[in-house]
């Protein structure tokens, strides 16, 4: 079951990458590879098995509602690419 | 052609935790310079994990239960995977298909006496986005996160509603239960409480549902309610004209008061939920529900009808003394520190009490003027001790000095003077002090005894008993 | 070239000092990192001022409950330790320095470790080789033209090369295990859950574990009776009690009680041979030890790899979300926001790492959940039940750690299934979340180290380290150093 192009382009898409025609045909290629060899799963029977999300689900490890100090404000903006204002700068959402 | 209009709500409210839902940095961050409020976590770091706070599962759940809904023992969180800005970890954790509660409803009453049911198609709780800020002159955008993190509770209702004054209504009930079990403040222009609605017409006596609009940036339940209708007239004038409503997203401009457009999704967002790896399941034991349920107390409408029915009081005065918790915390307690007639409870914090709880902003529960000092002062003006004026004023006295009213009257000595021969002393005093107004009352004028008994009290600084003076003064006139 | 608990004994002897052992390291990397490139950041300075600070609360009484006092540890550049920089082996965190430390990281300073510097990657985690990591692949130290295995290449190829006695590496699908076993060294991957998740750059949040490289058993029990132990920061670790490990120095206990089970699915063709001899060699030794070897069968081995890189790629493609150039690591300008993203991830994230967040953003996506993400979730129960059937029969698996000894660099470069293959007996310890242990068994011809692995229940990492330390007491082939041509 290959992934057509639309497809790869969708995924990349849903990923926020951006891809070069030469990117978009080698995962294509890849991509389809490996889909192809997990598709193996399909031939088990699992209507009757749970999922496993996690490996231990007991004991929920719950927090008191307690503040704590916050992160010093240079801190967080230290690695930031641009800010201004103390805030982060971006470029406008859409055009 | 009469159409009617389908509504539903979707609301995001702020609980009022301490701190954030899955870090320790504080949930309140209203008056914070930007990014003063923040921590690795919450600003999505590489290597961050989220630890849930136990106290937003008890708010949760006590809403739950106000909202009558059927609490889950067992819920998940999921992770809703979406690309902004003001998200930071590029995935909001949420919960998808196990949530804390599902189903409940919220009764609401209506003007004209009916009561709507409006009931809730999904309740979970989830953690918010930070804030961004667009400047309109130069064009730059920053983001402030802040509030990043703070835990919401999302609750849909479902498309029940008929009318913009009964979306406004349902607002307006579900920001007082949510004061009322302590909750959220759900004061709408802080954000506490944002709404989203869905609209919709089709013809009286349809049951489908044609095609609807979103609504949002309302910010106000004026502004809910403006909005609504306006969209109902826009969509009926279409269908009116034969055209047909899209599914459009609208924004609310306030400063036009209009509905705007916004620009389209391309394509129906992919959240691709799935459970959320690094938090376990939250297991609501019933020894941990039993507990938080204790703390919830006798809902806004219940206690209205209640006190309808217990102290046989009128509709108003109900709807009224249960509009706020605190408000009607202190009715009860000074009703049961008065003894008598609630009624006369009623009236007094109706008109004097609420006034001055209003230019003080105090809540009731703040008030020095206790439930039994205001008890004590009703207790005072029933038995004569001093007259309604003096009551009245001893709130304020009382209130700002915090002394009891038994100790301001002695020591003001503001006991109503009931002593006939100081009164008359006075009265006789008056009527020869105002030859002129005792000629025009003797003339016909008798509305002039209104002015007498007024210079009566005056004299004696508000003292005294104001029948007996008027009914010396009429048998001195007459 | 010390092993950690010779230095422990000299350090505590005073017969040589922390700054003397940390100046002999830094000497060692100079000499030979240029080679094998284990290091991605060293801090040269900070750590002889660590050295002298450990020397000077060497007679304290303070100093005397540090168990890794004055003792230099790598760690692998996926961890944080504030000040430093983090760049996961990638460019999209070139110039980051996180402004916290994980959790584990400060339980070995706290313990008196002396943080010696970052370790190289595969970028992100994904890897079998380290060479996915965008600042260059490391060398095996026993054949310079070879992998050292990954993710954590960098660590074990330290630990192999002398360069420091331990280092922290992850283990998500066998980043612990497959690199020790091609480096000749024991390498631990705990339980899930034994020990904190946070300050760890998340990969496969439901898989990843850190690890740890010595050069043996004992040494790596010490390192992880310091790190392991419930978080308050991280909600998946379990309340069990913290795990302290200690091992009899003398030659004593035999390992009877101790039932192993040599799972037959491990043992295919495609195994090379002198892997699989040397592995049945070892587990022949166990047996004239006193252990009771049987066969047994694990049936869902086959379908792990379909499962990790379908759970994996899923988890991590949400993971890896948060680098969209926002606030930090570089940024690709665009015109709007959007195409920030875009270019930013696209240009930034290496092939290996675009390819996996591709594969699970896919695994999700609106109808083919059920058939991928939701059906691998199902296998990953089956999975985990192999090992639950397994575990009422005997007490640890043993069994190769990886198909074939050190692959030269770039073997796999065209094919990324062919890597993905490599994993295949490390991914089911991470599928069911049970602790891991590789130690060395052999060399092939080539010379290089064949490692075996020992798998345990939940929690019982003691019972593994009690099999490979006696195993290690009597044999030598955990003392062999490679000789490193510059």
């Amino acid at each position: 079951m290959p992934l057509t192009l639309q497809e790869v382009e969708h995924i990349a898409k849903l990923a926020r990458l951006e891809l070069t025609e030469e990117e978009k045909a080698r995962y294509r290629e890849q991509l389809s590879a490996i889909l192809d060899y997990v598709a193996q799963l399909q031939r088990l029977d699992t209507s009757s098995i749970p999922p496993t999300a996690s490996i231990f689900s007991g004991d929920s490890h719950l927090r008191p509602d307690e503040p704590r100090p916050a992160l010093p404000r240079e801190a967080l903006l230290k690695n930031a690419p641009e800010h201004e204002q103390g805030q982060f700068k971006i470029p406008p959402v859409f055009e | 052609m009469d159409y009617e209009a389908v509504i539903g709500l979707e609301t995001h409210i702020q609980l009022n935790t301490e701190s954030k839902i899955f870090c320790a940095c504080k949930a309140d961050s209203w008056n914070a310079e930007p990014n003063t409020n923040i921590c690795p976590v919450c600003t999505g770091m590489p290597g961050v994990l989220p630890v849930l706070n136990r106290r937003v599962v008890e708010k949760g759940v006590l809403l739950a239960a106000a909202m009558h809904a059927e609490i889950q023992p067992v819920s998940y969180f999921d992770r809703k995977n979406y690309f902004y800005p003001d998200l930071p970890k590029g995935y909001q954790i949420s919960q998808y298909d196990r949530p804390l509660a599902k189903g409940g409803y919220l009764d609401v009453p209506q003007a004209d006496g009916s009561i709507r049911r409006v009931t809730i198609w999904k309740m979970h709780m989830e953690e918010d986005a930070g804030k961004t800020k667009n400047d309109p002159l130069t064009g730059t955008r920053l983001i402030d996160f802040n509030r990043c993190g703070v835990p919401l509770i999302e609750m849909v209702t479902g498309p029940d509603l008929r009318s913009a004054d009964e979306a406004a209504n349902y607002l307006i009930r579900l920001r007082q239960l949510l004061r009322w079990i302590g909750v959220s403040e759900a004061d709408m222009e802080k954000g506490h409480l944002r709404c989203d609605a869905n609209v919709s017409v089709r013809q009286k006596g349809e049951t489908i549902l044609n095609t609807k609009t979103e609504i949002k940036n309302v910010n106000s339940i004026e502004a809910v309610r403006t909005a609504i209708t306006k969209e109902i007239e826009r969509q009926i004038r279409e269908y009116q004209s034969g055209g047909k409503v899209e599914a459009w997203t609208l924004e609310w401009d306030e400063d036009t008061q209009t509905l705007k457009k916004m620009r389209s999704k391309e394509t129906e967002a992919d959240y691709r939920y799935f459970r959320e790896p690094d938090l376990l399941p939250v297991y609501l034991t019933d020894e941990w529900k039993v507990k938080i349920l204790e703390t919830l107390p006798e809902l806004p409408l219940e206690r209205r009808a209640r006190f309808v029915q217990e102290y046989k009081l009128p509709e108003y005065d109900a709807e009224l003394l249960t509009s706020e918790r605190s408000l009607s915390d202190y009715f009860e307690a000074t009703v049961r520190a008065y003894g008598g007639d609630p009624k006369r409870v009623s009236n007094w914090l109706m008109n004097d009490v609420l006034r001055m709880l209003n230019e003080t902003g105090q809540t009731a529960a703040e008030l020095a003027l206790t439930p039994t000092y205001l008890a004590d002062i009703i207790r005072f003006v029933d038995a004569g001790t001093v007259n309604a004026n003096t009551g009245k004023s001893l709130l304020q006295k009382v209130n700002v000095s915090g002394k009891s009213p038994a100790e301001i009257i002695q020591a003001e000595g503001l006991a109503k003077v009931s002593d006939d021969d100081a009164i008359r002393a006075v009265v006789e005093q008056v009527l020869a002090e105002s030859p002129k107004e005792v000629e025009s009352y003797k003339n016909g004028k008798t509305g002039l005894m209104g002015w007498f008994v007024g210079q009566v009290m005056k004299k004696m600084q508000g003292k005294a008993d104001a029948q007996k003076a008027r009914a010396l003064l009429e048998k001195h006139l007459n | 070239m010390l092993s950690l608990t010779q230095a422990q004994t000299l350090l505590q002897r005073g017969e040589i000092s922390s700054r003397e052992l940390v100046s002999a390291c830094l000497e060692r990397i100079a000499a030979l990192d240029g080679a094998i490139h284990a290091f991605l950041y060293l801090d040269a300075d900070g750590a002889l001022k660590q050295a002298d600070e450990a020397d000077r609360k060497r007679k304290t009484v303070a100093g005397e409950h540090m168990p890794l006092l004055g003792v230099p540890i790598a760690i692998k550049d996926v961890l944080t330790v504030e000040g430093m920089p983090c760049t996961c082996g990638s460019k999209i965190l070139e110039g980051y320095i996180p402004p916290f430390t994980a959790t584990v990281v400060k339980k070995l300073q706290d313990a008196g470790a002396i943080l010696l510097g970052k370790t190289n990657t595969d970028e992100f985690a994904m890897g079998s080789s380290t060479e996915n990591s965008a600042y260059g692949p490391t060398r095996n130290p026993w054949d310079l033209s070879r992998a050292p295995g990954g993710s954590s290449g960098g660590s074990a190829a330290a630990v192999a090369a002398g360069f420091v006695p331990a280092a922290l590496g992850t283990d998500t699908g066998g980043s612990v295990r497959q690199p020790a076993s091609f480096c000749g060294v024991t390498g631990l991957k705990p339980t899930y859950g034994r020990a904190s998740r946070y300050g760890l750059v998340a990969y496969g949040s439901s898989l990843d574990v850190v690890g740890v490289f010595a050069h043996s058993a004992a040494d790596a029990a010490v390192v992880f009776s310091v790190y392991n132990g419930r978080d308050p920061l991280d909600a998946t670790t379990q309340d069990v009690p913290d795990a302290n490990i200690v091992l009899e120095t003398e030659a004593s206990a035999s390992l009877e009680g101790i039932r192993i089970g040599v799972p037959k699915e491990y043992f295919i063709a495609g195994v090379q041979s002198e892997v699989e001899e040397a592995v049945r060699a070892a587990i022949q030794k166990m047996a004239e030890l006193g252990a009771d070897v049987r066969e047994v069968s694990l049936p869902h081995t086959e379908y792990a790899l379909p499962v990790y890189y379908l759970i994996a790629t899923a988890e991590a493609s949400a993971n890896l979300a948060r680098f969209d150039g926002v606030r930090y690591g570089p940024r690709v300008s665009g015109e709007t926001m959007w195409d920030v993203f875009y270019k930013t991830r696209g240009e930034k994230f290496g092939d290996e790492v675009r390819r996996r967040i591709m594969l699970g953003t896919y695994a999700l996506s609106a109808g083919y959940y059920d058939a991928f993400y939701g059906q691998a979730q199902k296998v990953r129960t089956l999975i985990r039940r192999d090992f639950e059937q397994v575990f009422e029969q005997v007490d640890v698996v043993a069994c190769p750690v990886a198909p074939t000894t050190a692959f030269p660099l770039g073997a796999h470069r065209n094919d990324p299934l062919a890597m993905y293959l490599e994993d295949i007996f490390t991914l089911p310890a991470n599928l069911a979340g049970v602790p891991g242990l590789a130690f060395p068994v052999g060399f092939d011809a080539a010379g290089l180290p064949i490692g075996m692995q020992l798998m345990g229940r939940h929690f019982d990492e003691a019972t593994l380290f009690r099999l490979a330390h006696r195993y290690q007491q009597a044999t030598e082939w955990h003392l062999a150093k490679p000789t490193i041509d510059n």
